[in-house]
């Protein structure tokens, strides 16, 4: 096959990409203490919190970004950014979709995200953030019924401040890394998740986050708790319109999986990536942890299309004996795009088990890193880790790396690690081609196969999405 | 069927195909033999179209269709067929799911209307008993894992539910045990109409003992020097092929 048919294979048109048409309440750029106050105020935040958010954005000053990753972009201008933005109308949170501005609701339609519940995909609830805000949350009532809490993690703050003062930070600290001190300082929305002891969720949960807003970042925050013995599926999906300017996601998300509980977490991300140069797209800068005590399981499936940079660890801290941990993960980049993602496993309990599945996919001139750290603390008598890490290259102007961090500090541990680098072959192509098949159809089906351990791993409904996903951000990588 | 004429290629700036000439009629069988080296496969991936395989002189048409300026999927959709000698991996696809893109492309390029999954699993899984494969298998990646027989029979029940018009099966029977042989050789003769035609590239005469072929071509050198019945396959196998290039 040739280069321009690979290229042409992997080069679609970015389908989310377009803006949405609103009036919106929208801070100038610049951030200081003032825009925190702002912030909180517009919130109606408890002062513990406001104080909370100060202390972080104090942290955040005396730090530096970090280096270390293997992506390449100018300095953040931090002043040049928007921390807040509102659709008009929306100072209030809506108290029913009637009063939602249509035009935010066709937005979430033409992302094939109804918020009227009777159109709604069955089983699945959706929380949906747009820039700064929570614009609506669907099914709230039904899951109540099962003492479930779903719903912006503003409303949490007012209606159940226990509950998010004990969690809130508990994972990911202010003083983490420098992008969780920032978003800690002036995060604006997200979605809180409480599942009640012995209480499987009777639903999916899940977040759509979309950024509109031109120059704005979007800082949101997740907290999910599952008290002992608790089940829950939760998936986010996130998309924005195309722009020539870089725009800066930088999430914090917080689970908490109590004695026996289990939680598992599905991202679909497909940010805008930027233009076939590397012009505009999302930093997806971001910090994922859960902390699993004893018997949990936190399991963690990712699947990265979009953004310019992407660069996140969603990671387990096994702290309790016998938990598990595992994380699923496919990295796609395409064009200019660079990811430097992967996951941290550290076993602190005894016989806790983390399973770690990683399949990056390189293409155009793109650059892919696997970072993955597995740390067995003295204690983690028996612990066990298994990572495959597999990488894929299409045509010869991508790049591929993996670097594996492996700590382990109790002889009975075992840690395991297999890695491989391959590509879409011409003779594959060639044999996909001899029987019919025209070469984007084909590089779509191998890169899914090389896919299939991870798909099979996300909820039913989304792993379609996923396969679809992966086709249209392969657009054009063929050659 | 196909007509070959004057066929000149190279591969990686070597010429390997000098001047070939070839014709099939409908229904016919054509076995083609040769020295190693001589282009048997060659002429195979010329003709399916292989990239890198370039074309310097000659023409090739099917079923009345210039095929040599077609992409390589074209000319499947056309009713071409390889069986490859060498059946490559690829994990993760299921057999199962390459299988249907296949025919599903295949007949979406013919104008027909696609076949639903649950009648296609059906017809898959008669398939794979007709050639001795395990329905399993329909689960597996494709050809991932399998063994050197179990590939040539996957090959073939790729040819049987693809139903093309021009099979052309490269050294299928190289590598086969007796029996894994007499399945391909049923298998083909089940397939062979009189609007279907084979070319078997061998390198024994054992195979033709089970497909009885209408004609036998000697390739040598890049071009056919010698064409005959069967019987030429018998005396080939009796005297080698030095007599004729030789006599060529």
């Amino acid at each position: 096959m040739s280069q321009q048919q690979i290229d042409r294979a992997i080069s679609k048109e970015y389908a989310a990409g377009f803006t949405t048409n609103i009036e919106s309440d929208t801070l100038p750029p610049g951030l200081n203490e003032d825009v925190i106050r702002f912030i909180s105020q517009r919130k109606d935040e408890p002062e513990w919190l406001l104080e909370w958010r100060l202390e972080a954005y104090r942290d955040w000053l005396k730090m530096t970004e970090p280096s270390w990753a293997h992506v390449n972009y100018p300095p953040v201008k931090f002043n040049e950014i928007s921390y807040f933005s509102s659709p008009k109308g929306l100072k209030d949170r809506p108290k029913s979709l009637d009063e939602v501005d249509p035009e935010l609701i066709d937005t979430y339609n033409k992302l094939g995200i109804p918020l009227h519940e009777q159109e709604a995909l069955a089983g699945v609830a959706v929380d949906a953030v747009f820039d700064s805000v929570s614009v609506t949350t669907t099914f709230r009532a039904k899951l109540a019924e099962a003492g479930v809490i779903f719903c912006s993690i503003s409303e949490a703050v007012k209606e159940y401040p226990e509950l998010v003062r004990k969690y809130l930070g508990s994972v990911v600290p202010r003083k983490d890394n420098y992008y969780a001190a920032l978003n800690s300082a002036v995060y604006s929305d997200g979605s809180f998740v409480y599942i009640p002891k012995g209480v499987r969720c009777p639903m999916e949960l899940s977040t759509y986050f979309r950024i509109n807003e031109q120059n704005t970042g979007q800082f949101e925050r997740t907290l999910i708790v599952a008290d002992e013995g608790s089940h829950v599926s939760y998936l986010e999906g996130c998309t924005a319109p195309m722009r020539d300017e870089n725009q800066l996601h930088a999430a914090v998300v917080e689970l908490v999986a109590l004695d026996g509980a289990e939680i598992k977490y599905s991202t679909v991300q497909n940010w805008y990536p930027g233009d076939a140069e590397g012009k505009g797209g999302i930093y997806n800068f971001v910090t994922k942890r859960g902390v699993a005590h004893r018997d949990a399981k936190i399991s963690w499936t990712q699947v990265e299309t979009g953004s310019a940079i992407t660069w996140k660890y969603p990671s387990c801290i096994l702290r309790g004996d016998n938990s598990v941990g595992e994380f699923y993960s496919v990295a796609l980049t395409n064009n200019a795009q660079q990811a430097d993602t992967g996951t941290k496993m550290i076993h602190l309990g005894k016989n806790t088990r983390s399973t770690i599945i990683s399949k990056g996919i390189s293409a155009g001139k793109s650059s892919n890193a696997y970072r993955g750290l597995v740390r067995m603390s003295p204690r983690a008598e028996g612990a066990r880790n298994y990572t495959q890490c597999d990488s894929l290259l299409i045509g010869d102007k991508c790049a591929a790396h993996t670097f594996p961090y492996i700590e382990s500090r109790n002889p009975s541990a075992v840690v395991e690690h297999e890695a491989t680098t391959s590509k879409v072959s011409d003779d594959q192509l060639y044999l996909c081609q001899q029987r019919g098949l025209d070469a984007e159809k084909a590089v779509s089906m191998i890169v899914n196969g090389f896919c299939k351990e991870v798909f099979r791993e996300l909820p039913m409904e989304f792993a379609m999405e996923a396969g679809k996903l992966l086709e249209v951000s392969l657009e054009g990588s063929v050659g | 069927m196909l007509k070959i004429d004057n066929l000149h290629a190279r591969v990686d700036d070597k010429d390997i195909l000098k001047g070939l000439n070839l014709a099939i009629k409908p229904g016919e069988v054509h076995a083609i033999m040769g020295p190693n080296g001589s282009g048997k496969s060659t002429l195979g991936h010329v003709l399916a179209g292989r990239p890198g395989y370039q074309v310097t002189a000659g023409s090739a048409t099917l079923l009345g269709q210039d095929i040599l300026d077609m992409d390589t999927e074209e000319r499947a959709h056309l009713g071409l067929f390889l069986a490859y000698q060498y059946p490559v991996e690829i994990p993760g696809v299921s057999n199962m799911e390459f299988l249907k893109a296949s025919v599903d492309a295949v007949r979406e390029a013919r104008g027909q209307e696609a076949i639903d999954s649950v009648s296609f699993m059906k017809r898959a899984r008669e398939i794979s008993r007709e050639v001795d494969l395990d329905p399993a298998f329909l689960k597996r990646g494709v050809n991932e894992g399998f063994s050197g027989g179990e590939k040539k029979r996957n090959e073939l029940m790729q040819m049987m539910l693809l139903e093309p018009k021009l099979c052309i099966m490269d050294e299928t029977d190289s590598g086969l045990d007796i029996d894994a042989l007499q399945v391909v050789a049923k298998g083909v003769n089940a397939m062979r109409n009189e609007e279907r035609s084979f070319v078997l590239v061998t390198h024994y005469q054992r195979l033709l003992n089970y497909i009885e072929p209408d004609y036998v071509h000697v390739l040598a050198g890049g071009r056919i020097i010698k064409s005959g019945d069967k019987s030429l396959a018998l005396e080939l196998e009796a005297k080698g092929y030095a007599w004729l290039e030789d006599a060529a």
